[in-house]
C-alpha cells in the first residue's frame, strides 16, 4: 500500500460559496472530509457591546444589520422585548402589520435560501428564479417604508408609519401570484433528478442529534422535531391565524430544503389571513419619547427564518441597556457542520452550509 | 457525379484566379495556407459569437437582458472583454514550475484547433478528408487532458490540484462511452471518413437509427468539455475555478477559447454524425451545417444554465455503470439490426 496523507485546505474567507466571510478549514483526504472546522470572527462588529452605548431606540436600526435578510424579524425580536420588560401595549393594526411584514419577510428570506442553495450546487438559474420573485417582496418593502433591506419599521409599541393606500392590492397581487411562481421554483429544482440526488440521504442530521446541537429553526423541523415558537409559545397575536408546521422525517439535507419550500407556502397563507382580519385604527401606541425601562433582565424569542432568534436585556433603569445579548440562531446552528460534514466529499460541505442556512452577518454579531 | 454547390464552387474560383498568377504547385500550397486561415478565423469567430450567444441564452433563460451596452444589442461585448483581458497584468504565483504552467494554456489550445481539420462543413469542403476522419477527432481531442492536469500540478494551489485531478478521471471515464456510442454509427456506415459518414445520411439522418447512441453521445460530449452539469472541473462554487484559479490575462482567454472551440467541436461532430451534416433542402449546405451545430450548441447551452453540478462519485457511477453499458448494448444492437437487415434484403 502507498503511503497516504490528509492535507489541509482553507475554504475561505475568500471564497465562491462560503455565504459571506465564513473559513471553513477542510483537513481532506482525496476529497474525502475529515474534519470541517468553521473559523468565524472575520464580520464581527462588536454590535453587542455597541448596544450598551446606545440608546434604546438607537439600537433598532444595529438590529437590521444582524440577519440581513430577515431584518423585519429582528427589529420584531427586539422590539418586543423591551415592550415586554415595559409592559406597553401595542394597537391591533400595529400587530397585524408586523406579521404581515415579518411573513413577509420569511418568505423573502427563503427564497434567497432557495436560491444560494442552487447556486452552491451549480444551477445559477435558480438563483435568479429567487432573487426575481424577492425583489416583488423587496418593492412591497419599499412602499411601507421606504428601505429594500434595512427597514427599522417595527418600533416600540408599533411600527413606524400605516401602509400607502397602494401597498394592500400589491401585496394581494403579489399573494395571487405566488403559487405560481413557487411552482415555477418548485418544477426547475425539486423535480430535478441531479439536485434530488445531490441532497436525498445526505448530510443526515437526527432529532436527536440536532436538539443536542441546539438547532432551530427549520434545520431542526426538518429533523422531525415540531418545535415552532409560533405555535409553541405564539408571540403577538400569532394564536389567531391557522398554518401548519412542514416536518421532516430523515434529516437529510433534501428535507432542510423541502421544509423551507413548504414554510414559504404557510407564510403566504398566514399573510393572506392577515390581509383577510385587518382591522382599522392606529399603528402606534404612546410611548415615551426617552425609553427609560425599570431595573431588570428579560429574555423574549421568536421565530426567525433561520430559527430562535432571542433577545436578553439587562436594564439598570438608565436610557441606555446595560447589557444586550443575542441568541444567533446561525451561529448555533453552525456548530453541526463539523459533524454533519465527516465522511462526506467536498461538494457535499458546501450543500451543508447552504442547507444549515447561517448568515454570517448574524453568526459575527 | 452529383452537382457540386456551395463553398467548393467559391474555392475552385478562388483556385481558378490564383491559377492564372502563379504556377500549380504554388497555387495548393497557398489554398492550403488559405484553408488554415480560413479554420482559424472559424476558431476565433465561434469563440466571440459563442461567448456573445452564451450570455444571451442565459440572460433569456434568467429572465435579464444580457450584455446590452457595448455596440448594437451588446454585440461588441466580448471584443471589449477581450481587450480587457489582454491588457492585464500576468501574474504567476510563487512556486508555481513555471514552464508547465507557461505551456499548459498553449497545449490546450492545440487538440481543440487540430480537431477542426476533419469538420465537413459543406459538400467536398473538409480540410483534411481523412479515412480515419472520426478516429483521428477522437484521438486529437482525448489529448486535452494532459494540459489540465499540467495547470492544475504547476499552480502550486490545492484547490487547482484537485480540479486538475478531476479532469483526468472525468475525461478519461466518458471517453469510453463516447467511442462505443460513435462505434455504432461507424459500424453502419462501414467508413470513418467524415464526408463518408454525411454521404450515408442523404436519406436518413442517424439520429432516427441510432437514437440511444446520440443520447450518450450528447451526455458524455458535455462531460468531455467540461460544461454543466458535468463542469466539476471548474465546480464554482466547491473549487473556486480549478486549473484555471491562478490564470490571468490572456493565459486564461486562452483556456476560455479553447473551452468555446471545444463546444463548436463536439456539437459539429454531433451534426456530422448524427444530424445529417450539410444535408437539408432549399439552403446551401454549409449553411445547414451552421444551422444545426447551431441548435446543438443552444442544447448545451441550456444543460448549463438548468441543471446542477454532480458529485464526483456520482458522475463516475454515471459514467461506468450506465453509460458505458448503454453505449455496449447499442453496439449489441445495431449489430444484430444490421444482420437481419442483410437477411432481408
Amino acid at each position: 500500500m502507498l503511503k497516504t496523507e490528509t492535507y489541509t485546505l482553507n475554504m475561505g474567507p475568500q471564497h465562491p460559496s462560503t455565504h459571506g466571510v465564513l473559513q471553513v478549514v477542510l483537513e481532506l483526504d482525496g476529497e474525502q472530509v475529515v474534519e470541517a472546522i468553521p473559523h468565524m470572527g472575520y464580520l464581527h462588529r462588536g454590535i453587542e457591546k455597541l448596544a450598551e452605548s446606545r440608546t434604546y431606540v438607537q439600537f433598532i436600526p444595529y438590529t437590521d444589520r444582524l440577519d440581513y435578510v430577515s431584518s423585519m424579524g429582528n427589529n420584531l425580536g427586539y422590539c418586543q422585548t423591551v415592550e415586554k420588560l415595559m409592559g406597553i401595549e401595542i394597537p391591533e393594526r400595529a400587530e397585524y402589520l408586523r406579521i404581515i411584514m415579518v411573513e413577509l419577510n420569511r418568505i423573502a428570506s427563503h427564497l434567497i435560501f432557495m436560491g444560494s442553495l442552487a447556486i452552491d450546487l451549480g444551477a445559477s438559474t435558480g438563483m435568479m428564479f429567487g432573487f426575481r420573485d424577492r425583489e416583488r417582496i423587496l418593492d412591497l418593502f419599499d412602499m411601507a417604508c421606504g428601505a429594500r433591506m434595512t427597514y427599522s419599521y417595527i418600533r416600540f409599541g408599533g411600527v413606524s408609519a400605516d401602509l400607502p393606500p397602494e401597498f394592500i392590492p400589491a401585496l394581494q397581487c403579489f399573494l395571487a401570484d405566488f403559487p405560481a411562481m413557487l411552482e415555477e421554483n418548485h418544477g426547475l429544482l425539486t423535480g430535478n433528478e441531479i439536485l434530488y440526488n445531490r441532497l436525498k440521504n445526505n448530510a443526515i442530521i437526527s432529532g436527536e442529534k440536532a436538539m443536542k446541537f441546539g438547532l432551530t429553526g427549520p434545520s431542526l423541523r426538518a429533523s422531525g422535531i415540531d418545535y415552532d415558537l409560533r405555535k409553541v409559545e405564539p408571540y403577538g397575536i400569532y394564536d389567531r391565524f391557522d398554518f401548519s408546521v412542514p416536518l421532516g422525517q430523515t434529516g437529510d439535507s433534501w428535507d432542510r430544503y423541502l421544509v423551507r419550500m413548504e414554510e414559504m407556502r404557510q407564510s403566504a397563507s398566514i399573510i393572506a389571513q392577515a390581509v383577510e382580519q385587518l382591522p382599522e385604527g392606529p399603528v402606534m401606541a404612546k410611548v415615551p419619547k426617552v425609553l427609560k425601562p425599570p431595573v431588570g433582565d428579560v429574555y423574549h424569542s421568536i421565530e426567525n427564518p433561520r430559527g430562535e432568534l432571542g433577545y436578553y436585556i439587562v436594564s439598570d433603569g438608565s436610557p441606555k441597556p446595560y447589557r444586550i445579548h443575542v441568541r444567533r440562531p446561525s451561529f448555533i446552528n453552525l456548530q453541526a457542520l463539523n459533524e454533519t460534514c465527516q465522511g462526506l466529499l467536498i461538494a457535499d460541505v458546501v450543500a451543508v452550509l447552504a442547507t444549515l442556512d447561517s448568515l454570517m452577518g448574524e453568526v459575527d454579531c | 457525379m452529383q452537382e457540386v454547390t456551395g463553398l467548393y464552387v467559391i474555392a475552385e474560383m478562388l483556385r481558378d484566379i490564383l491559377g492564372h498568377y502563379l504556377p500549380a504547385q504554388y497555387v495548393d500550397i497557398s489554398m492550403s495556407l488559405i484553408n488554415i486561415g480560413v479554420i482559424f478565423g472559424i476558431i476565433s469567430m465561434t469563440a466571440v459569437v459563442l461567448v456573445y450567444g452564451e450570455r444571451k441564452v442565459s440572460a433569456f433563460m434568467q429572465s435579464r437582458s444580457g450584455p446590452n451596452r457595448v455596440g448594437p444589442y451588446g454585440l461588441l461585448q466580448t471584443i471589449a472583454d477581450m481587450f480587457k483581458l489582454m491588457s492585464k497584468e500576468d501574474i504567476m504565483p510563487a512556486g508555481a514550475d513555471k514552464w508547465m504552467w507557461i505551456l499548459a494554456p498553449m497545449i490546450l489550445f492545440i487538440p481543440a484547433a487540430a480537431a477542426y481539420a476533419v469538420f465537413p462543413f459543406d459538400n467536398q469542403a473538409v480540410f483534411a478528408d481523412l479515412n480515419i476522419g472520426i478516429f483521428y477527432f477522437i484521438a486529437v481531442s482525448s489529448q486535452a487532458v494532459l494540459p489540465f492536469l499540467m495547470a492544475g500540478w504547476a499552480s502550486n494551489n490545492k484547490y487547482a490540484l484537485i480540479g486538475g485531478m478531476r479532469t483526468v478521471a472525468q475525461m478519461l471515464s466518458y471517453e469510453v462511452p463516447m467511442v462505443l456510442s460513435i462505434l455504432g454509427v461507424v459500424m453502419m456506415v462501414g467508413s470513418m471518413r467524415m464526408s463518408d459518414i454525411v454521404a450515408a445520411q442523404q436519406n436518413v439522418w442517424f439520429i432516427v437509427l441510432q437514437p440511444i447512441a446520440f443520447v450518450v453521445y450528447v451526455i458524455t460530449a458535455t462531460a468531455e468539455i467540461n460544461r454543466a452539469p458535468f463542469d466539476l472541473v471548474e465546480g464554482e462554487s466547491e473549487i473556486v475555478a480549478g486549473p484555471f484559479t491562478e490564470y490571468t490575462g490572456m493565459r486564461f482567454a486562452l483556456f476560455f477559447l479553447a473551452e468555446y472551440a471545444n463546444l463548436f467541436a463536439v456539437s459539429a461532430i454531433a451534426t456530422t454524425l448524427f444530424l445529417g451534416g450539410w444535408h437539408g433542402p432549399w439552403l446551401p449546405g454549409w449553411v445547414w451545417f451552421f444551422l444545426k451545430v447551431a441548435g446543438m450548441v443552444f442544447l448545451f447551452m441550456w444543460f448549463r444554465w438548468t441543471f446542477p453540478r454532480l458529485r464526483i462519485d456520482q458522475l463516475m457511477a454515471l459514467g461506468w455503470k450506465v453509460l458505458l453499458p448503454l453505449a455496449l448494448v447499442n453496439v449489441v444492437i445495431t449489430g444484430v439490426g444490421m444482420y437481419i437487415y442483410q437477411l432481408l434484403s
